[in-house]
């Protein structure tokens, strides 16, 4: 089964085609990267799969659950960073990871080993999100995906913002999710980490899949 | 049944985890504290200033003056409310989750009503002191408040979620809202009309017609609260 399976997926911003006909297959353990100008569509791609955008047209399967039908479905089982954080800046990490891992009914008790994974030093833990410099917010919300553990990673840009480190680690969270089984999308319009993390790599413009450019 | 209790209680505890997180977002950025309290006490002593300090006339129009003030102060608890998830994409965190949208609307309108009931519990010594009015039935000025305050978060939340995705929904919110919640300002000055001994009406029955309200709009937004969620 595959994890992602779009065939002429359509979605629709107001009246502008954010997608106009995509077609994607993603199996488990690949890790896809998918690139493109900005304004490709590649950010809605992702939030198509992650079922916070409804398919206006077309055909869509996230982890075996239909697009068109169970998009709350899919949600719970995947892990999505995108541009912004969405963390709760007057809450630490700890509170947002906290809150994330109850909300999701994941033991928050795994809270602490997420944010040693991602290098957020303890000192951090309790101190109120929006006084966290941009790459340790990023480091956060990566965490939160590492709370979950979801089956279809899907990252935005996840080497923007970081330091080199903070780059290495990305790319080491990518490959053990994938050596784990799970399938990772990401989307990069920059040339860097990501070429050497990938698996496959597709090129979107217009709000269209290309070929396989590997 | 069994199962029905456990998830009753999934709910209950989803709905306190949201609250709590709102409740704790708030008392951190203190804009009850600092802006909303301050704002509602102002509004009583301009309102004082616009009937020229004039006793009777006060002591008369103190219910609905200080129903008109909490009016007021549930804009902007709900305007807090709604802007608490759209920073940074927060409230993408409770739509990944998989909780019931219903958990995340009851958290929120909890929120809200608790914060509402702060501004009472100021308000009320406030309109006594500046307004000389006395309070008759403490049972029905507590049960009024607590029914009114949870049919304005109710509706108010609800209404938030409407606007939420409107680029304007600063602006759209109280044009919405102030209609929506009209029947609560009447209700509850009614109440508390009787509360504070101002005119001979059953308090009681307006109390039912506020917990009316309130079981409506709580059911309205326990099943609209996840497609607006999504659109927002």
């Amino acid at each position: 089964m595959s994890a992602v399976r779009l065939e002429g997926a359509v979605v629709l911003l107001g009246r502008f085609p954010a997608l106009a006909g995509a077609d994607l297959s993603v199996d488990p353990g690949e890790v896809v990267l998918v690139r493109g100008p900005n304004g490709a569509g590649k950010s809605t791609l992702l939030h198509l799969c992650a079922g916070l955008l409804p398919l206006s047209e077309g055909r869509g399967e996230v982890l075996g659950c239909d697009l068109g039908a169970d998009r709350a479905a899919v949600r719970r089982r995947v892990g999505l960073l995108g541009h912004d954080t969405a963390l709760y800046g007057e809450l630490s990490p700890a509170e947002n990871l906290d809150l994330w891992a109850r909300a999701s009914r994941v033991d928050a008790a795994v809270v602490p080993g997420a944010l040693g994974r991602l290098g957020v030093p303890e000192r951090l833990w309790a101190v109120p999100s929006t006084r966290l410099s941009a790459g340790q917010r990023r480091r956060v919300a990566l965490a939160a995906i590492v709370v979950r553990r979801p089956e279809l990673w899907l990252l935005d840009e996840p080497h923007a913002g970081l330091d080199g480190d903070g780059r290495e680690l990305v790319s080491d969270l990518m490959s053990e999710a994938a050596s784990a089984g799970a399938a990772v999308v990401l989307a990069s319009h920059e040339t860097g980490p990501a070429d050497d993390l990938a698996t496959r790599t597709v090129t979107m413009a217009g709000g269209t899949v290309g070929a396989d450019a590997v | 049944m069994g199962l029905m209790w456990r998830d009753l209680r999934l709910l209950a505890g989803d709905i306190g985890l949201i609250a709590a997180k709102d409740l704790r977002i708030e008392w951190r950025a203190r804009t009850t504290l600092g802006q909303v309290l301050p704002f509602a006490l102002l509004v009583l002593v301009l309102f004082g200033f616009a009937l020229n300090a004039n006793r009777p006339t006060l002591e008369l129009a103190t219910p609905g003056l200080l129903w008109m003030t909490v009016l007021f102060a549930t804009v902007v608890a709900v305007q807090r409310s709604v802007a608490v998830e759209s920073i940074d994409g927060a409230g993408r965190m409770l739509l990944l989750s998989g909780m019931a949208p219903a958990a995340a609307f009851g958290g929120k309108a909890l929120a809200v009503a608790v914060q509402l009931l702060a501004v009472v519990a100021v308000l009320l010594p406030g309109v006594v002191l500046l307004y000389g009015a006395e309070i008759e039935s403490l049972p029905l000025a507590v049960v009024a408040s607590l029914a009114a305050t949870a049919g304005l978060a109710a509706a108010g939340s609800l209404l938030g979620a409407v606007v939420a995705g409107v680029r304007a929904h600063q602006t759209v919110l109280p044009i919405l809202l102030l209609p929506v919640v009209a029947p609560v300002l009447i209700a509850a000055t009614r109440a508390f009309e009787d509360a504070l001994g101002k005119a001979a009406v059953n308090g009681w029955s307006w109390v039912g017609l506020l917990a009316g309200f309130t079981v409506v709009n709580v059911a309205l937004g326990a099943v609209a609260y996840g497609p607006l969620m999504e659109e927002a």
